[in-house]
């Protein structure tokens, strides 16, 4: 025997997975925005203080830088001030000047020189031979004749090695001279090599002809985009000019520039995104943890807590659908109970009869003398007679065992007419003893319905027992019709009753609730009518009128596949 | 037990079951009483009516009038009729509501027929 479950395995399955997408969403989503706003706003702040550091740290270096110039162009400046040409010209004299220049600043000068203004080196003190040295066709010579100072790029000239010259012009007796002092690269260099951000980051300087200045610690390659792109732009000489760009392996840089030594020189930095915003990115990698991690409990706990949810909501329905049959059962046996009276009578009189005949037999036995020809043909009578009386209490005892059976809910086609026969059977003796006549008006062509036999029989012995309480001992009928339009089939069951008031009408098919005295009613009849109604899909409605009588209408549909059956035929009329 | 007092009793036998008035007629009736078997209510009305009698049997439960009903009439005709209610197995209610108003005893069907003769005489007695 198959019971009707509910639900099927895949309802649970699907609640399963709403319940589980559901809580997951509502509680990873807000996770997910909080997250991205935080991270979205700590990243611009972030960016911000980055490039705020950067632009500190690029103008501190560049007044280092201009300082450092200034103070050199200062030094010479006062050398030529504070001496005549002839002292000047004196090798002896420069190489004093020169020993105490490199004692006072650390070796920061190579050698000093005055260069008449044919570009011919009078005198030289420094390291090397130079003097006599020709500068007329030097590029330094050219741009700083004329000028009251000047100081030069950075070049290799005649000696070979990186230098850059800090010159002044002296005016002696109607001429003009240049003193000049060589600057050592590697101290100036070293000013600007010290110059680091985080791991990556470093300094450089370039001139306005982009050639390098000062030795950059990684390679540069300026013909690239971003230096490019930033070197081509009108570098405002307050400002430090920041862009953000991917280099050519494709790792974001921060390229920064800022003019320098009155905007001949360009002060450049750069360095990878990933390592100036290595705490931006650190933060990031822990809150991606933290989502990631959070996420996967989210999900773990409500998994867990979805399946334990929808395995007590199947254990719940389970039960639920245990009571209902357990309800049906209890009313079943109720309506049979309140039929027990009248079948009990129905059964005591056969077997009055049998007793009465047995004793009659025995009457005719114990005359005395050979039984006569009359004798045993009457004895013969009783004898059937007690036979026909066996065989009806037979009759009645399977009609109320056929309904005492359990309740089966296994669907079937089931023919209506049939089951209308069989019920008002069941119930013709306590009719009898109301003065209630049964009549029926069967549909013929009735097609059969998928419904339980045994469900179904509850129904309609329901609604008559009701049908016949509801007449009083006046007397009166019950009707039961049974019709069919499209697809439905419909009975319904009418007495000629008291009728049933406004009041009581909407409560009708609530459980316990009853008029009937007390003892006398369960209150589950009805409520039972709807709950196995309602679960073939049909629909049970009442129609009233008080002190005329009530109809009771169930619609049921038909089945599709079923061929119609004539009424009284079904195999659950056999029952 | 047979033949006792003077005369036969006469006795008005009510049932619809008429296989059952059928073999206690003849049983009652080789036990010496006079009996008239009726099947309805309504019969044992008009049967009274004809003539008189010293005890009714009458079954509780019949399909036109219920046996209460039938007691009350006959009561009410022959207050001296000693009237003998048979009723089924649960019924004893009604059957005690009978007593109280007038019926002389009840015996439950199906029954012995020596405890209905008992009753019978017994009605009789006093």
């Amino acid at each position: 025997m198959q019971t009707a479950r509910v639900r099927p395995a895949a309802y649970y399955r699907t609640l399963t997975r709403n319940l589980v997408l559901f809580v997951v969403v509502i509680s990873l989503l807000p996770l997910f925005f909080t997250g991205a706003i935080i991270l979205y706003q700590f990243k611009q702040a972030y960016q911000v203080k980055v490039e705020e550091n950067l632009v500190v740290l690029l103008n501190k270096h560049r007044r280092t830088i201009d300082a450092f110039l200034i103070d050199r162009l200062a030094d010479i400046r006062v050398l030529a001030r504070s001496h005549t040409v002839p002292e000047l010209s004196d090798p002896a004299f420069l190489k004093a000047k020169l020993t105490l220049l490199r004692e006072e600043y650390n070796g920061v000068y190579v050698d000093l020189g005055l260069v008449d203004s044919q570009g011919s080196q009078v005198a030289y003190a420094g390291p090397f031979n130079l003097t006599g040295a020709n500068y007329s066709t030097a590029q330094w010579f050219k741009q700083a004749a004329g000028s009251e100072h000047f100081i030069s790029n950075v070049f290799a000239g005649l000696r070979g090695s990186p230098h850059f010259i800090v010159a002044v012009t002296k005016r002696y007796q109607g001429r003009e001279w240049l003193l000049k002092a060589t600057i050592d690269f590697e101290s100036f260099n070293a000013l600007v090599e010290n110059i680091r951000m985080g791991e990556t980051g470093f300094a450089f300087i370039l001139n306005r002809q982009s050639e390098f200045q000062t030795k950059p610690r990684h390679e540069v390659i300026l013909a690239s985009g971003a230096w490019r792109e930033l070197l081509q732009k009108p570098l405002d000489s307050g400002r430090v000019t920041i862009i953000e760009q991917p280099d050519s392996t494709g790792r974001e840089m921060i390229y920064a520039a800022a003019p320098l030594k009155k905007g001949q020189w360009v002060i450049c930095a750069q360095q990878e995104v990933s390592d100036a915003f290595v705490h931006l990115v650190r933060a990031q990698q822990v809150a991606i943890a933290i989502f990631v991690i959070g996420g996967l409990a989210i999900v773990v706990v409500s998994l867990l807590l979805a399946r334990r949810l929808v395995r007590r909501i199947a254990e719940a329905d389970e039960q639920k659908e245990a009571m209902n049959e357990k309800m049906i059962e209890a009313g079943r046996l109720a309506s049979i109970g309140e039929l027990a009276a009248g079948i009990a009578h129905e059964i005591n009189n056969p077997v009055a009869i049998m007793v009465e005949e047995a004793g009659w037999i025995e009457d005719l036995m114990s005359d005395e003398g050979p039984l006569s020809e009359e004798t045993l043909s009457e004895i013969q009578r009783a004898v059937q007679q007690i036979q026909e009386q066996g065989d009806r209490c037979k009759q009645i005892t399977h009609k109320l065992l056929s309904f005492a059976r359990k309740t089966d809910p296994t669907v079937k086609p089931v023919d209506l007419n049939g089951l209308v026969d069989e019920v008002l059977g069941l119930v013709s003796q306590k009719s009898r003893y109301a003065g209630v006549k049964l009549e029926t008006s069967l549909d013929g062509q009735l097609p059969r319905v998928a419904a339980s036999p045994s469900e179904l029989q509850q129904v309609l012995l329901n609604l008559v027992n009701n049908a016949v309480d509801a007449i009083n001992s006046e007397g009166g009928t019950v009707t039961v019709t049974t019709s069919h339009e499209n697809d439905t089939a419909k009975l319904s069951v009418s007495d000629t009753g008291i009728g049933i008031a406004d009041a009581n009408l909407a409560r009708i098919f609530d459980p316990f609730y009853t008029t009937k005295p007390v003892g006398q009613g369960t209150g589950l009849g009805l409520s039972i009518c709807y709950g196995i109604i309602n679960k073939l899909g049909g629909e049970i409605k009442v129609a009233s009128a008080k002190g005329k009588g009530s109809t009771f209408t169930v619609i049921l549909p038909t089945r599709q596949d079923s061929d119609p059956s004539p009424g009284g035929s079904g195999e659950t009329g056999q029952n | 037990m047979n033949g006792e007092g003077a005369g036969r009793l006469r006795v008005l036998l009510v049932d619809d079951e008429h296989g059952y008035l059928e073999v206690l007629q003849k049983r009652m009736s080789k036990r010496n009483l006079e009996v008239t078997p009726v099947s309805s209510g309504t019969e044992a009305i008009q049967q009274a009516r004809r003539q008189s009698f010293d005890v009714a049997v009458v079954d509780l439960k019949m399909e036109d009038m219920d046996g209460i009903e039938v007691l009350k009439v006959l009561k009410m005709m022959d207050p001296k009729l000693a009237v003998i209610i048979l009723t089924g197995h649960g019924s004893e209610q009604a059957a005690r509501e009978g007593m109280a108003l007038g019926a002389f005893d009840y015996l439950t069907k199906p029954c012995e027929l020596n405890d209905l003769l008992e009753r019978i005489y017994a009605s009789q007695e006093g």
